[in-house]
């Protein structure tokens, strides 16, 4: 479980200084799938930097399990919008990397590697290097490395943004299995709020400037999860609150609608 | 002999030049030995002073504002002006032609080495700090290895400079080597030795060239393809 307690970031000093985030707090659950929707400069990016204890709370504080983060925690799983693999390494190397760098690397890593690398369709691509490797294929490695150590938060920064639209859904559909198969708290920040409703079990919509929690949306559909939903009213009806509240926010700022990036 | 009516000193033809090098080839061996010495030995200098270096300039934002400068200055002075004050300084043996190779050659390793360490993404600085990596740690395991690609182009550049700073070396103060061969077969008016000698400096500087390439080639292949 994940406690985010009224915390604020600021950025700079002085007169430069910019609100990133205020007053954010949410509770997630053990096994819950958070999706974090928002404009550009709500603080997305930010809270998942902060929840990995990558930068520290201006005022507030988050608690993991029963630990306050204060430094970088290696508890959580980290994935980025690119896959950022390690070019010199093939497929298991580079899911193995988290255990290397820790010096935990022993044979349940590398069964548990290889075992996540065949839940994700990777079976058999083990010793291939990542230039071999589609731009859907390599974040599942990422995905993969995330996992490895079976850390109690997944942190996912946009992870499928780059990929073409089909890659995404068929990504989005692996990424519900193995969760199914490993259960953990999943933060999923993403400019898609068709995906954000497929996927999470709570939407948490932000809004920018200073970036805070504007609503947090239920997703009470059955999982799992299937595109036959897309159809359901519960469906949407949650996509039409999400963009009703995005779009409002930023009317109310005087902004252009197509300035928002949400898709 | 004369073809078309070029005199040989002016401009010898390549048999000429070959037979000329072929007469005295242990000589030629032996300056192109001397030669391939300093060329090494003011590149693997380069190597262990650029790569610290270029860490250090990568690490420390006080270090970089202060030593940068330092460097570029170094590279303003004309390292042929540089040689005879060496050579005043460190006597006529190899030790000042090895130093102006290192000269000539470090500068752009230290630029592409600090280009490369600095290149690595800042999602997998962020990951490797995630996962309590110490800043030797991420130099060493995340920022060198992506360095490689950045390296390998500064040790074409270094290695091809190393002949050139050799050759300069030998031009101002020396009694072996290539260049020495050179003006000293040119001032006898043996043109054709003096072409066989420029001749067998470019092959060198070909091979030392490839050699790098073949080796990043066979060490680092993914590095080549991450160029491509």
């Amino acid at each position: 479980m994940i406690r985010i307690e009224g915390v604020s970031h600021t950025y700079g000093e002085d007169e430069d200084q910019v609100i990133a985030l205020s007053d954010v707090s949410l509770t997630i659950g053990g096994t819950e799938f958070i999706a974090i929707v928002g404009p550009s400069g709500c603080g997305k990016s930010t809270l998942l930097r902060l929840i990995a204890g990558l930068v520290p709370p201006s005022d507030g504080r988050i608690v993991l399990g029963d630990k306050v983060i204060t430094k970088p925690t290696p508890d959580v799983g980290l994935v980025f919008q690119s896959p950022t693999l390690l070019p010199w390494a093939n497929v298991l190397d580079n899911v193995l990397f988290p255990l290397r760098m820790l010096d935990e690397l022993d044979q349940r890593g590398i069964d548990r590697a290889r075992e996540l690398l065949v839940l994700a369709g990777l079976g058999g691509f083990e010793a291939r290097m990542p230039d071999e490797l589609s731009g859907g294929m390599q974040q599942r490695v990422a995905i993969c490395r995330g996992l490895v150590r079976n850390p109690a938060v997944l942190l996912m920064d946009e992870p499928f943004a780059a990929l073409d639209a089909l890659t995404r859904e068929e990504m989005g559909r692996q990424l519900l299995d193995l969760w199914t198969v490993h259960p953990k708290a999943i933060v999923f920040v993403t400019h898609s709020v068709p995906e954000a409703v497929m996927l999470a079990d709570r939407v948490v919509v932000m809004s920018a400037r200073p970036g805070r929690i504007a609503e947090i949306i239920d997703v009470r559909l059955p999982r799992p999860r299937t595109i036959d939903m897309e159809a359901d009213f519960e469906y949407q009806s949650c996509t039409r609150r999400i963009r009703e509240h995005i779009f409002r926010s930023h009317a109310l700022k005087g902004q252009p609608q197509s300035q928002a990036k949400v898709a | 002999m004369t073809g078309f009516g070029v005199p040989v000193y002016l401009l010898p033809s390549p048999t000429a030049i070959v037979s000329a090098v072929w007469t005295d080839l242990w000589t030629v061996a032996g300056h192109t030995q001397a030669t391939l010495l300093t060329v090494f030995a003011g590149f693997v200098l380069s190597i262990v002073t650029a790569l610290p270096l270029a860490a250090l300039l990568t690490l420390s934002p006080v270090a970089r504002a202060s030593i940068y400068p330092l460097l570029v200055l170094s590279q303003s002075i004309p390292k042929v002006a540089l040689a005879p004050i060496l050579v005043l300084a460190l006597g006529t043996n190899v030790m000042p032609k090895i130093i102006i190779t290192f000269l000539v050659a470090f500068f752009p390793l230290v630029i592409a080495a600090a280009a490369g360490l600095a290149a690595t993404p800042r999602e997998l600085i962020e990951l490797g700090r995630s996962l309590q990596a110490t800043r030797m740690k991420e130099l060493m395991r995340i920022r060198l290895p992506f360095a490689i690609p950045f390296i390998f182009s500064g040790l074409k550049m270094a290695i091809t400079f190393s002949v050139i700073g050799a050759v300069v070396g030998e031009f101002v103060a020396a009694d072996r080597g290539l260049g020495y061969l050179m003006t000293s077969a040119l001032a006898f008016f043996n043109t054709p030795l003096g072409y066989g000698a420029i001749t067998i400096l470019s092959l060198l500087a070909i091979v030392l060239f490839q050699t790098v390439v073949v080796l990043e080639r066979i060490l680092f292949p993914w590095s080549t393809r991450m160029r491509t």
